[in-house]
Parts: C-alpha cells; sequence; structure tokens
C-alpha cells in the first residue's frame, strides 16, 4: 500500500518537474536596442502558476501521508503489544 | 475519530476541488496579470501559517507555565504545520515573484523575517527530535519565542516601503474588487478547515504515541 | 536575599572567576579577533576590502563569539554541579538569570570594544563617525542577542547535543536583532551618516529587546524546574 502511494507521488513530482524546468528566454543575437520587450520574449506565466499550485498539492498529499504512515506505525505497535501482554501475563 | 472529522474532510476535498474554477473565474489584476492568480493560495496559507503559529505560541505557553501534557500534543502539531504552511508560502512567493520582480529572492524585510519564522519552527522540531530528555519544554521557549516574533513579520512590509505589496492591499480589496474579495475569502476559508483537520489528525497521532510509549513503560515495570 | 543582591552577587562570582583564571574571556576575545582576520582576508577583492563589509563583519564576530561564550558559561557551571547549588537558592531564579546576563553582556562589551578599531583599521569603514550612535546600536543589539542566549544556554545545560543545538536555535530567533543591527551600522557608515534610518533601527531594536526579555524573564523559572 506505501509503495503504491509511493509510486503515485513520484509520478506527480515527475509530471509537474517539466513545467518548472519549461522557462528559459531566448537570447537575443547581436545588440540590438528594444523600447519595448515584446511578448514573446516575457517569462510565460502559465508554467509559475500550474508549478505553484502543483507544489502545494504534493505539499499536502506528501504531509497527510506521512501523518497516515506514522499513525499506522503506531496502532500497529500498539495492537503487537496489547497482544503480547495479553499473551504472556507478567 | 471526532465525528464531524469525515463530513468536514468532504467538505474541504470538494472546496478544493472547486478552488481553482473560482480562481479561473476570478477578475485579472492590472499589472500582474496571470501570475497574480497565485495570490489566492499564497495568501490563505500565510492565514493558516498565522493560525498554526496562534495554535503553537499558546499551547506551548500552557504547555509550559500549566504542565498540562495536551497542550504539549497542540504545540508539536501547531508547529509541523506551520513549518509545512510555511515552505508553500515561501515557495509560492518565490515562484511568483520571479515571474513579477524577475527574481526568485529579495532581501527585502518581509520574506526574510517569513523565512526567519519558518527556521524558528524547523528548530522547534529539531529540538524535539534531538534535544534529548526533557527537549519538550525547550522545544515550548521556541515556539513561544517564534509566536513573539511574528506580529514584526506582519507589520514590517508596512514600515518599509519595498517592492513586497503593502497590508493596505487587503483592507481595500472588498471596495476595489469585490470579485477577487470573494474568491480569497473562499480560498481563506478552506485553508483554515484544511488546517483544523490537518491539526485534528496530528493530535490524534501525537496522543496515539505518547499512549504507546506509556504502555511500553508500565510493560517494562 | 533581594533579586538585586542575588543577580548582583552571581554577577561577581562570574566576574572574580574571570579575573583569576581569564578562560572565557582571553578564548573569546581571541576567537573574535580570529574571526575578523579571516574575514579581512576572505573578503578582499584585488588587494583592497569589500565596500561595506566592515559592518556585518562587526556584528558576526561579535555574535560568533558571544554564542561560544555563552556555551562555556554554562558548561562551567555544569562542570562544577553548581547550577544545581544556584538553583537552590531561596531567591527568585530569574535574579540568577539577570545575573548571567549581566556577566555575558559585560563580555560582548569586551569583545565589541577590541573588534571596533579592528575593523575600522583592516576594512577602512569610518565606524567611529557616529559614536554614540553606534555605542546605541551596539548595547541593543548585546541586550537582544545575549537575553535570548543565556536563556537558551540555561535550558540547554543539560542536553546531550548542546554545542549544536545552541546556534541552531539562537539564530533564527535573533535574526531581526541581528537584521536592525547591521542594517543600523550600515546606514551609519554611509557618506553623510543616515542618522533618521540608523534612529528607526534604534527604535525597532528597543521594542525586540523589551519583548526578548520580559519572555526571557518570564520563562526562566519554569525552564529550570524539573
Amino acid at each position: 500500500m506505501v509503495q503504491r502511494v509511493a509510486g503515485v507521488l513520484l509520478a506527480l513530482v515527475a509530471a509537474t518537474s517539466p513545467i518548472v524546468a519549461f522557462q528559459q528566454p531566448t537570447a537575443p543575437e547581436g545588440f540590438v536596442q528594444v523600447n519595448e520587450v515584446p511578448a514573446s520574449e516575457r517569462l510565460p506565466a502559465a508554467p509559475f502558476l500550474i508549478s505553484a499550485y502543483a507544489f502545494f498539492l504534493v505539499l499536502m498529499i506528501g504531509y497527510i501521508w506521512s501523518v497516515a504512515r506514522r499513525l499506522d506505525k503506531v496502532q500497529r505497535e500498539m495492537s503487537d503489544l496489547q497482544r503480547s501482554q495479553r499473551g504472556s501475563p507478567s | 475519530m471526532n465525528k464531524y472529522f469525515t463530513p468536514l474532510a468532504v467538505v474541504a476535498a470538494a472546496m478544493f476541488a472547486y478552488a481553482p474554477v473560482a480562481i479561473i473565474g476570478a477578475p485579472y489584476e492590472s499589472t500582474m496579470l496571470l501570475v497574480q492568480k497565485i495570490f489566492y493560495f499564497h495568501f490563505s496559507t500565510w492565514m493558516a501559517l498565522t493560525a498554526a503559529i496562534v495554535v503553537c505560541g499558546a499551547a506551548s505557553a500552557v504547555y509550559l507555565f500549566r504542565g498540562n501534557p495536551r497542550a504539549d500534543h497542540y504545540a508539536v502539531a501547531g508547529a509541523e504545520l506551520a513549518v509545512i504552511f510555511g515552505a508553500f508560502g515561501l515557495v509560492s512567493g518565490s515562484i511568483w515573484g520571479r515571474k513579477a520582480w524577475g527574481v526568485w529572492w529579495q532581501w527585502e524585510p518581509r520574506l526574510t523575517m517569513a523565512l526567519l519564522l519558518e527556521l524558528v519552527f524547523i528548530g522547534y522540531l529539531l529540538v524535539r527530535r534531538y534535544g534529548g530528555p526533557g527537549s519538550e519544554k525547550l522545544a515550548a521557549a521556541m515556539g513561544i519565542f517564534g509566536a513573539a516574533t511574528a506580529p514584526f513579520v506582519y507589520k514590517s512590509v508596512d514600515w518599509w516601503r519595498t517592492i513586497h505589496p503593502q497590508t493596505t492591499v487587503m483592507k481595500t480589496l472588498g471596495a476595489r474588487s469585490p470579485g477577487m474579495w470573494g474568491v480569497v475569502w473562499f480560498c481563506t476559508v478552506a485553508f483554515l478547515l484544511l488546517f483544523v483537520l490537518l491539526l485534528a489528525l496530528r493530535v490524534r497521532l501525537e496522543e496515539q504515541r505518547v499512549e504507546l510509549d506509556r504502555l511500553y513503560l508500565e510493560a517494562e515495570g | 536575599m533581594t533579586f538585586a543582591r542575588v543577580a548582583a552577587l552571581v554577577f561577581r562570582k562570574d566576574v572574580a572567576i574571570e579575573l583569576k583564571s581569564g578562560e572565557i574571556l582571553y578564548t573569546t576575545l581571541f576567537f573574535a579577533v580570529s574571526c575578523v582576520l579571516i574575514f579581512a582576508v576572505a573578503f578582499v577583492k584585488e588587494g583592497q576590502p569589500l565596500p561595506g563589509a566592515g559592518a556585518g563583519i562587526l556584528w558576526i564576530a561579535v555574535l560568533f563569539a558571544g554564542n561560544l561564550a555563552l556555551g562555556r558559561t554554562f558548561e562551567r557551571e555544569r562542570y562544577s554541579e553548581t547550577l544545581r547549588a544556584l538553583l537552590l537558592v531561596p531567591a527568585p531564579r530569574s535574579a540568577i538569570y539577570v545575573g548571567k546576563l549581566v556577566g555575558i553582556l559585560v563580555l560582548l562589551f569586551v569583545t565589541e570594544i577590541i573588534v571596533a578599531p579592528m575593523v575600522v583599521l583592516l576594512f577602512r569603514v569610518p565606524l567611529f563617525a557616529r559614536p554614540l550612535l553606534l555605542g546605541t546600536l551596539l548595547v541593543l543589539g548585546s541586550v537582544g542577542f545575549a537575553a535570548v542566549g543565556t536563556l537558551f544556554a540555561a535550558m540547554l545545560v543539560r542536553a546531550r547535543t548542546r554545542d549544536v543545538m545552541l546556534p541552531i536555535l539562537l539564530y533564527p530567533i535573533t535574526i531581526p536583532v541581528i537584521i536592525a543591527g547591521v542594517l543600523g551600522t550600515g546606514s551609519l557608515l554611509q557618506s553623510p551618516a543616515d542618522e533618521p534610518i540608523a534612529l528607526m533601527w534604534i527604535a525597532l531594536l528597543v521594542c525586540f529587546d523589551v519583548v526578548f526579555v520580559t519572555l526571557a524573564l518570564w520563562m526562566f523559572e519554569p525552564l529550570m524546574t524539573e
């Protein structure tokens, strides 16, 4: 179960990383003065927006998964302990 | 678990599912256009962070001065959530800043102070983990100091005119652009609801962990 | 045993030990001086010191040295097991805190007196253009740093990872003090010294100091009890 969730998270991160790595403004050839930066040269906004929200999703899912895993572990240890105590009353 | 947990979790999930729709429908801001839409989650996460810091600070104070163990559970849960929401706030702000200001980071007062708050609460978690016996009290002291510094972070941006938007943006938002205000309010409520749910979950984990330790001690004795 | 008397006695005890052995004083001073020398070697470009580096280096040297001194002061208490004896004194525990705080402050002031002329010499910054304002900044910054530092050093005295945890906990909390100190000093170093800005930072430092000292006094007692 844990491995499956880990796999899903990894896929999510892998899917968002190309978007983050995407923005590279192209370099001009030679020195030509421009008064107004054309729209094609400006950093595209959409990848930033999407990566911000994607990071939020990853963070939340990661944290909830971490808490669930720790809770699982504690409850398992507790039931083990109770079982061993019932087995050997000392 | 509390019987309200599941229905509230469903509500929170629904709110977050609707949030992108609301955000896309919100009016554009004149200078920053599309990338300004990060604002809805960025602002909401700072609200959740404030809630986390208040919880951690108050619970730490109660734990330190009254010795109430339940307060300690809330303190550690608050600190963890402060680190999580703070991390998102810093990253989302950085991403927004890269587009709007052209730099990933700026050493201006609010950003610096926000980073330091994050470090303080990471320090809180480190102390609990590596401080040895009695580290809960040390961590509580960290929590109180962190909570005390937080108001300075909030007001810092009013005292120094820098590139970060000032707090007056929020006060006049309702009057100037009602379309944005509704979405901001919606996202903030969603975040605070998420904060409460995560807090409850984390406190439960802490209670179970402490109970387990107690059982181990009993089994040995 | 009044509050002031206990604090004064704790302070006098520390001073007496230092005057006799000089262990913490000399080693801290030497560390601060080495810090400044290392920075002088590192922050040099084509034989010229980096402009504007002086303010930051002054504060860094003082704070690093202060960090060491804090650890050592309480380590000495722990080693001689005098801490428990101190805590048994029938007086408010915060008096012990104040006594220790004043001791650390005196040490920091001595360090600053030694380091500041060195920084002027090596980094060629007009630190003494406005000596009164500079002095105020240094005093207030030291108070803020020492207030939190003394509290944290005292509460970490029994922790295993004490030496590593002290800077980890101390520096984030005191970053506002450091920023105010460095930027305030920096504003004093400009060609016509920017006094209004420096005064603003001084006002902020006063706020921080009041908050930190109050919190520390309040928290010392519950932190020191088991």
